[in-house]
């Protein structure tokens, strides 16, 4: 008896504290609540720490110019984990609209996880911006949700258009990462442009993330000869690729797309990615001072390293949104005022997030660290890739690809 | 002919690791019964103290033989402590309870270590050093192997030979099989048991650990997840191949190895880590004790 | 009549609650509390297989997936059509769909039992950690069969899946599989069960049939599993492969070991515990899964036999309906007198 009784007290207090947990949180009076989502653990806790970078440096840039305040209201960011897992981001992002009433919501990385989330803010009417989702899926979901990246049918036509033009080559094989949907899509759209430019895909190798030993894909890529390689993956398995590449005699140059930046990509590679190419947001040695600013700013914050697309992504959306907000704070005073002061689902709180979404939707030429950003009708970033080549042992400036 | 040669050498390769992962589950199981869910971490442990002694003496900018043999001797002892640690503070207690708490305590070690290296290692993957510098050689015929690659079998091989030394030809490998046989028949003979199983810890986290860092050695990439596939995958090798039997480990990890390696380069790369599963069900449908493993009459 | 009458109270109270509950709570906590109803649905079922059984199964994941994405693409494909043209012919909203929502988790779970069917065939065999490892090598090989389809929308999943699941829908699973899992513990067949979870081979003895029973104890343990699979995806929007790893079949196993094996209530309890705790760290961000799993480890060093042993916490007002209790646990490993089994 007695234990029955100990476990039923046990019981209350699990769901006591749950409550307690819910009914605290949410927005003081006097500050406006930005959310932010991503996988901080999990497999994927790389992107959700570069997203947490990126809005901490927008913040930190808030702090330094405005003491952090827009509309004399404190701006705090509330970050929460959803360990790489769509259910979990849809329940954060429930979490962050209703328990933390948050006015805006900046995240995910994955596609996967924004599709998961995306319903949530458009059915609450608040604006989510996806930093660096590619998938043209994502801000089909609805009007309150954006990105701040190119989609992958873009940057899978840049890079055909590159290898069949620029590097003018004919036969190309495809290593797909088959896990992860951003690589299946980048595939998709090289192969129908590079045919379409009459070139001939050899053959289609394809591997997971996370995998190691990719020497049986690259022996069969080896027997068909092809002139390059397309590797739409993430930096992490490029680098080990080209090195088992090099390792097996594959000499020519390999391709990727933006999930290839990383300031780890040349370490891990090493000389095996000499002579290779790939599609980015920006280039490092870009010498336009904003960007040049980020690079010292975050090599200042974090130990001396380069920041990835990711961070720079994130931090774009971060500002974007606090200009967003301070505009409204200068143009509509009193509709400002619905941001802080009422509930999450409160008719004023509707409209001051209504109009919160037309200034996001109008952004128009928005100097960012990954370049001029405008908002197209789809909600879509339009702005032009850069390709970079690995020379020297250093990332370089190749060409632009405009939209 | 030299694709499918270079394939076997390849495949070869990465059986070995999967075999030593795979003693370490065959060892305990062996001795606790126990499908010990944490070894696929202690094998990430393994890489990531290989990484900070590396770069702690620089093993890196000068790539010497002799710092890549402290490399991995460092590695191997740190997992050795960090097993036997496991072993007394999370197993033992749960050793006299049901299977299955003692497994569900083996998954909660397990998200520890990941969340644990997690929040001390960083989010972001590390890069092992070149502790060896990368070398082809060729085989002829248009095969090649790296010196890495021949590093991984010469260790791994090493390594197999003095377990069955000891297994087979001392005081303690005896003992350690009384154990596996029964534990009660074990301490009447005057056997520590718990000892011997504190033992059989040790030697299993030491050869995940070299299997780690030999692993990080060819594919420098490591992070607080890398355990959780290679993990599993060694531990269906260690049922394929009839587990608690040893040779049977050794032998699943080669077939797993070789087998994937097949499939990726000449059926679908796609189907890369269902493979595993399928040639395991098939097998054990077959021979429902693994290739080695003895069936036993059940007693009534 | 009285069960009709019982029937009819029940739906009543469940699509009452479903009014009130939605407008009253916060939808987060309201998302919580469906996901506690999904989890005690999984929980449940996995208890038929393991608690009731003793058979091990850590696959249960791969069969959520299954009835997941079965009742996805044919709300997607079929249910969606089937919906507009009812409420087009007048039919209330709430009616149509969940008119197609319950086609939908009926297929869902059917394909999943079928599944379970398959997967329980092999168990006539193999015993103890060998069939563990098949059944988890079943899971994985449906991710990985998913994640190639282009049905299933390979690594992205499909999005956009109809929002049809509430309250009302998800309790009353709850309500259908716990009403079965004690009926199930009180009867004949719920004997045989326990007799070949305590000793197969005494059991077949006694002229139970075990290779019926087993297969019939993953049978209704997939369906169920499917169901709630289709209850998750239809309450997320999405299906995405990510869902479905063996780490989620090891949550459900958490829960049933930790709610005591056997116990339905047990695994109610511990479904809504391990539910609400990881919510309830999350003040605490990234040291969360690291004391997560320090609690796992805690709880089972110092409680083995779960929160509730092989005990049923009774609603006080209904006699003791005597069901047998599971055995003590197991004496210490033991390996050479019992093997593997």
């Amino acid at each position: 008896m007695t234990s029955r009784t100990r476990l039923r007290s046990g019981f209350g207090l699990v769901l006591g504290l749950a409550l307690v947990a819910a009914g605290c949180g949410g927005a003081a009076k006097d500050e406006l609540v930005v959310g932010e989502y991503g996988s901080l653990t999990g497999n994927d806790a790389d992107f959700g720490q570069s997203t947490k970078r990126g809005m901490e440096l927008a913040l930190d840039q808030l702090v330094a110019q405005k003491q952090g305040k827009i509309g004399g209201l404190k701006v705090r960011v509330v970050v929460e984990d959803d360990q790489g897992k769509p259910e979990e981001a849809a329940t954060v992002v429930q979490k962050l609209v209703n328990q933390d009433r948050v006015l805006a919501v900046i995240g995910e990385v994955a596609s996967g996880r924004s599709l998961a989330a995306a319903p949530i803010c458009q059915e609450a009417g608040v604006p989510m911006i996806s930093p660096s989702s590619t998938n043209p899926k994502v801000t089909e979901v609805g009007d309150y949700i954006f990105r701040m990246c190119f989609i992958d049918p873009f940057q899978g036509t840049v890079m055909a258009k590159f290898t069949a033009q620029n590097l003018a080559l004919k036969k190309v094989a495809i290593l797909t990462d088959n896990k992860n949907a951003y690589s299946v899509g980048l595939t998709q759209f090289y192969k129908e442009s590079f045919e379409a430019l009459g070139g001939q895909i050899v053959t289609e190798q394809s591997y997971g993330s996370g995998d190691t030993d990719f020497r049986s894909q690259l022996t069969a890529i080896k027997a068909k000869g092809p002139q390059a390689i397309y590797l739409p993956g993430y930096y992490t398995e490029a680098g080990l690729i080209a090195r088992q590449a090099r390792e097996l005699g594959i000499q020519v140059p390999i391709l990727g797309g933006d999930g290839w930046e990383s300031d780890q990509l040349i370490g891990i590679g090493g000389t095996a990615l000499e002579g290779c190419y790939y599609s980015n947001h920006f280039a490092a040695d870009n010498p336009d001072p904003r960007l040049q600013e980020f690079l010292k700013t975050y090599a200042a914050k974090y130990a001396g390293q380069e920041p990835n697309a990711i961070v720079g992504l994130a931090y774009d959306a971060g500002v974007v949104l606090f200009q967003c907000m301070d505009k409204l704070a200068t143009q509509s005073p009193e509709v400002f005022k619905g941001l802080s002061s009422s509930r999450a689902g409160s008719p004023e709180r509707k409209a001051a997030c209504k109009q919160l979404r037309d200034l996001i939707a109008a952004t128009t030429n928005f100097p960012g660290v990954t370049g001029n950003i405008t908002l197209d009708a789809n909600r879509n970033a339009s702005k032009p890739a850069v390709v970079l080549e690995i020379k020297g042992g250093k990332k370089v400036y190749n060409t632009t690809i405009n939209p | 002919m030299s694709e499918f040669l270079q394939q076997l050498v390849n495949g070869v390769t990465l059986g070995c690791v999967y075999a030593l992962i795979a003693l370490g589950y065959t060892m305990v199981y062996g001795i606790l019964r126990l499908i010990n869910f944490a070894h696929g971490d202690v094998y990430m442990l393994g890489a990531f103290f290989g990484y900070y002694v590396a770069r702690a003496i620089g093993a890196g900018q000068d790539p010497h033989p002799g710092k890549a043999l402290i490399v991995l001797l460092v590695a191997m002892a740190g997992c050795a402590l960090v097993g036997v640690l496991i072993e007394r503070l999370a197993y033992k207690p749960v050793r006299r309870s049901s299977r299955l708490a003692a497994l569900i305590t083996a998954i909660g070690v397990s998200l520890l270590l990941e969340n644990g290296g997690l929040l001390l290692f960083g989010a972001d993957p590390k890069f092992f050093p070149q502790v060896v510098a990368a070398r082809n050689l060729s085989l002829g015929g248009g095969v090649t192997i790296s010196n890495q690659q021949l590093i991984i079998l010469a260790v791994s091989v090493a390594l197999m030979f003095v377990l069955r030394m000891v297994v087979m030809h001392t005081r303690i490998g005896r003992a350690m099989r009384a154990v596996s046989f029964s534990h009660t028949a074990a301490s009447l003979m005057g056997i520590s048991v718990d000892g011997i199983i504190t033992f059989t810890f040790l030697v299993g986290s030491m050869l995940a650990a070299a299997a780690g860092v030999l692993v990080a050695l060819q594919n420098p990439k490591i992070d607080p997840y890398m355990g959780i596939l290679p993990g599993l995958k060694a531990f269906v090798a260690a049922v394929l191949g009839g587990i608690g039997n040893i040779p049977g480990a050794v032998l699943g990890g080669l077939v797993m190895g070789v087998a994937e390696v097949m499939v990726v380069g000449y059926l679908s790369p796609t189907y890369r880590d269902a493979i595993a599963f399928i040639l395991l069900i098939v097998i054990l449908l077959v021979r429902p004790a693994g290739i080695l493993g003895k069936h036993t009459a059940e007693k009534v | 009549m009285k069960r009709v009458l019982t029937l009819i109270i029940t739906l009543a109270v469940l699509a009452g609650l479903d009014l009130v509950l939605a407008r009253m709570l916060n939808p987060y906590v309201f998302r919580v509390l469906m996901l506690c109803g999904i989890n005690v649905i999984l929980a449940v079922s996995l208890n038929l297989v393991n608690g009731f059984t003793g058979q091990f199964s850590i696959g249960h994941a791969g069969f959520m997936a299954v009835g997941a994405y079965t009742s996805a693409v044919f709300s997607l494909h079929v249910g969606r059509v089937w919906v507009a043209g009812l409420e087009a012919a007048g039919v209330p909203a709430p009616l149509a769909q969940g008119l197609a929502l319950l086609v939908a988790l009926l297929l869902g779970g059917s394909l999943a039992a079928v599944a379970g069917y398959l997967v329980g065939l092999p168990s006539l065999r193999l015993r103890g950690d060998y069939l563990a490892i098949v059944t988890l090598g079943f899971g994985e090989i449906i991710r990985v069969v998913i994640q190639n389809l282009d049905i299933t929308g390979r690594a992205l999943g499909l999005s956009g899946i109809p929002g049809w699941v509430n309250f009302f829908w998800v309790f009353l699973v709850v309500a259908a599989v716990i009403l079965l899992s004690v009926n199930l513990a009180n009867s004949t067949h719920g004997r045989a069960l326990f007799a070949i979870r305590d000793d197969e081979v005494a059991a077949e003895a006694l002229g139970v049939n075990t290779t019926a029973y087993k297969v019939f104890a993953f049978v209704i343990g997939a369906f169920f599993a499917g169901v709630a699979g289709g209850l998750s995806v239809h309450l997320l929007s999405v299906a995405s492969p990510d869902s479905f790893t063996f780490l989620r079949s090891i949550e459900v196993i958490a829960m049933v070991v930790l709610g005591g094996l056997g116990s339905v209530s047990g695994s109610v309890l511990a479904a809504i515990v391990l539910t609400l705790l990881p919510e309830v760290l999350r003040p605490v961000q990234q040291y969360r899964m690291v004391i997560y799993s320090l609690m796992l480890i805690v709880l089972m060093v110092t409680r083995p036999q779960g929160l509730l042993g092989s005990r049923e916490l009774r609603l006080p007002w209904r006699r003791r309906p005597g069901g047998p209790a599971a055995p003590a646990p197991a004496a210490p490993a033991a390996p050479a007198t019992k093997g593997a089994s």
